[in-house]
């Protein structure tokens, strides 16, 4: 039985026709670039999901800094994650692109930040 | 006076592609308003990623998009920045008045452009009848709320309306550990990308109710349930659909309008339709020097394509400028 799924890569949303053969994936259709391909046999075997949310900031510019994870997680496990950022704080400065915390909830990804944020001046 | 070659009013995606744009395209003398405590406007609190495929060729989250030009506007010393000012006034001779911490400014200027983005369609604007209980939200205010200030606006959420921050916005609740009942679409398809459906709803199990619409709202002082219903192609209720959903919260997402009051104020002809100036042109109004763009001029699904029109909103205004002088 064929499967059906919208590739998430670009806006453009291609509608991807799979033929699934046990675990694996023979052959995909629809997709208009080779990102819709790759996109699906992952989406089959193990969906991945990059997480963004945000974490409290202490002393710093803003009272939130947004976060991503650096690579993709498995998308079943994406509120376990979030159960776990719930947890973090950040203190220090932080610039665009550096790491919240290494590993990661032991995803094998780091948590980085997505904004700079700095101590505010006192004046 | 102060005069000013060139004023932007606006330092979200829109207004930092033009002042780039202009000081490629020579203007020396450039003064970006902002009315927030930073630059990056409505990017600042769409943490998901999705930005950036068309420009940048990699996806970004939108603070990331936005931190790469305002990086690059800091870098930039003929760009100056004023943050907390408020624009309040425009006339027709492109005289600008503008509040900032303590004091009114008045400037004129040899072009303008308006980057003021746009404002989210309200309940009211919907005609859902019913009790007036706290708990329901624009769906771009409760992101506000969530990403930059760390507040959750309710546990159990419908959400009307099917554009891309409702989607959004059903993800980022779940996740959140809110529980995300039904978002609500009264058209046959959802009015977002159909990769917001795949990765915001049924990503999570969460229902989508097309041709549905809320009938009434319930609950004294917080939201306590909804009534929904099904509707017929003339999007008029179908007897005996209705069906009852209890929520404490409610989200609206259903458009955005374009935020041109000021060219309004200084005569430029608005369509009243859309809220947009009436003109044949990218970016331009009915008043040579005055221009408009990003989700002022008209609403764009990508800041993508905001940053490209914007880029070219830039230039536009150079070559008035230097065409006038
Ligand atoms: S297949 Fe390619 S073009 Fe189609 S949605 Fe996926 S990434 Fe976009």
């Amino acid at each position: 039985m064929n499967k059906l799924m919208t590739c998430i890569e670009c806006p453009k949303g291609c509608r991807l026709t799979l033929e699934p053969d046990g675990s694996h994936v023979l052959r995909v259709s629809g997709h208009k670039c080779p990102k819709g391909e790759l996109y699906a046999k992952q989406e089959f075997e193990n969906p991945l999901r990059i997480l963004t949310t945000s974490v409290l900031a202490e002393g710093l510019t803003l009272k939130m800094i947004p976060v991503k994870t650096s690579q993709p997680i498995p998308k079943a496990k994406l509120l376990e994650a979030m159960e776990q950022i719930r947890r973090i704080k950040v203190q220090c400065p932080v610039n665009l692109g550096e790491v919240i915390q290494a590993n990661f909830g032991n995803f094998g990804v780091d948590l980085v930040a997505t904004r700079s944020a700095q101590k505010p001046k006192v004046s | 006076m102060r005069s000013r070659e060139l004023v932007i009013v606006g330092g979200g995606p829109a207004g930092l592609a033009a002042a780039l744009a202009a000081h490629e395209h020579g203007i020396r003398d450039i003064l970006l308003l902002e009315r927030d405590q930073c630059l990056g406007g409505i990017l600042n609190q769409c943490i998901h990623p999705g930005f950036g495929l068309h420009y940048f060729k990699e996806t970004l989250t939108g603070p990331e998009y936005a931190e790469r030009f305002i990086q690059r506007v800091l870098a930039i010393p003929e760009i100056e920045i004023s943050l907390r000012s408020f624009a309040v006034k425009l006339d027709s001779k492109k005289t600008l008045t503008y509040l900032t911490p303590g004091k009114l400014e008045t400037l004129s200027a040899r072009a303008v452009i308006m980057a003021t983005g746009c404002r989210e369609r309200t309940r009211e604007m919907i005609h859902i009848p019913g009790t007036r209980p706290a708990g329901i939200f624009p769906a771009g205010l409760a992101q506000k709320m969530i990403n930059l200030e760390g507040w959750l606006p309710g546990r159990e959420i419908v959400i009307v309306g099917s554009g891309d921050i409702g989607l959004i916005m059903a993800r980022r609740l779940t996740l959140e550990g809110a529980r995300v009942k039904a978002v609500i679409e009264i058209q046959k398809e959802s009015r977002g990308l159909v990769r917001n459906v795949t990765q915001c709803l049924e990503d999570f199990n969460i229902p989508l109710y097309l041709r549905h619409r809320i009938v009434k709202i319930h609950g004294r002082n917080r939201v306590e349930k909804i009534e929904a219903a099904e509707v017929n192609d003339e999007l008029l209720e179908i007897p005996g659909s209705r069906f009852e959903m209890a929520c404490d919260t409610l989200l609206v997402s259903v458009g955005l309008i374009p935020e041109n009051e000021l060219i309004e104020m200084a005569g430029a002809e608005i369509d009243p339709a859309t809220n947009t100036p009436k003109t044949e042109s990218l970016n331009h109004t009915s008043i040579p020097g005055l221009f408009t763009c990003g989700n002022a001029f008209k609403i764009y699904d990508l800041a993508d394509g905001v940053t490209k029109d914007s880029l070219l909103a830039g230039q536009q205004a150079a070559e008035f400028i230097r065409s006038a002088s």
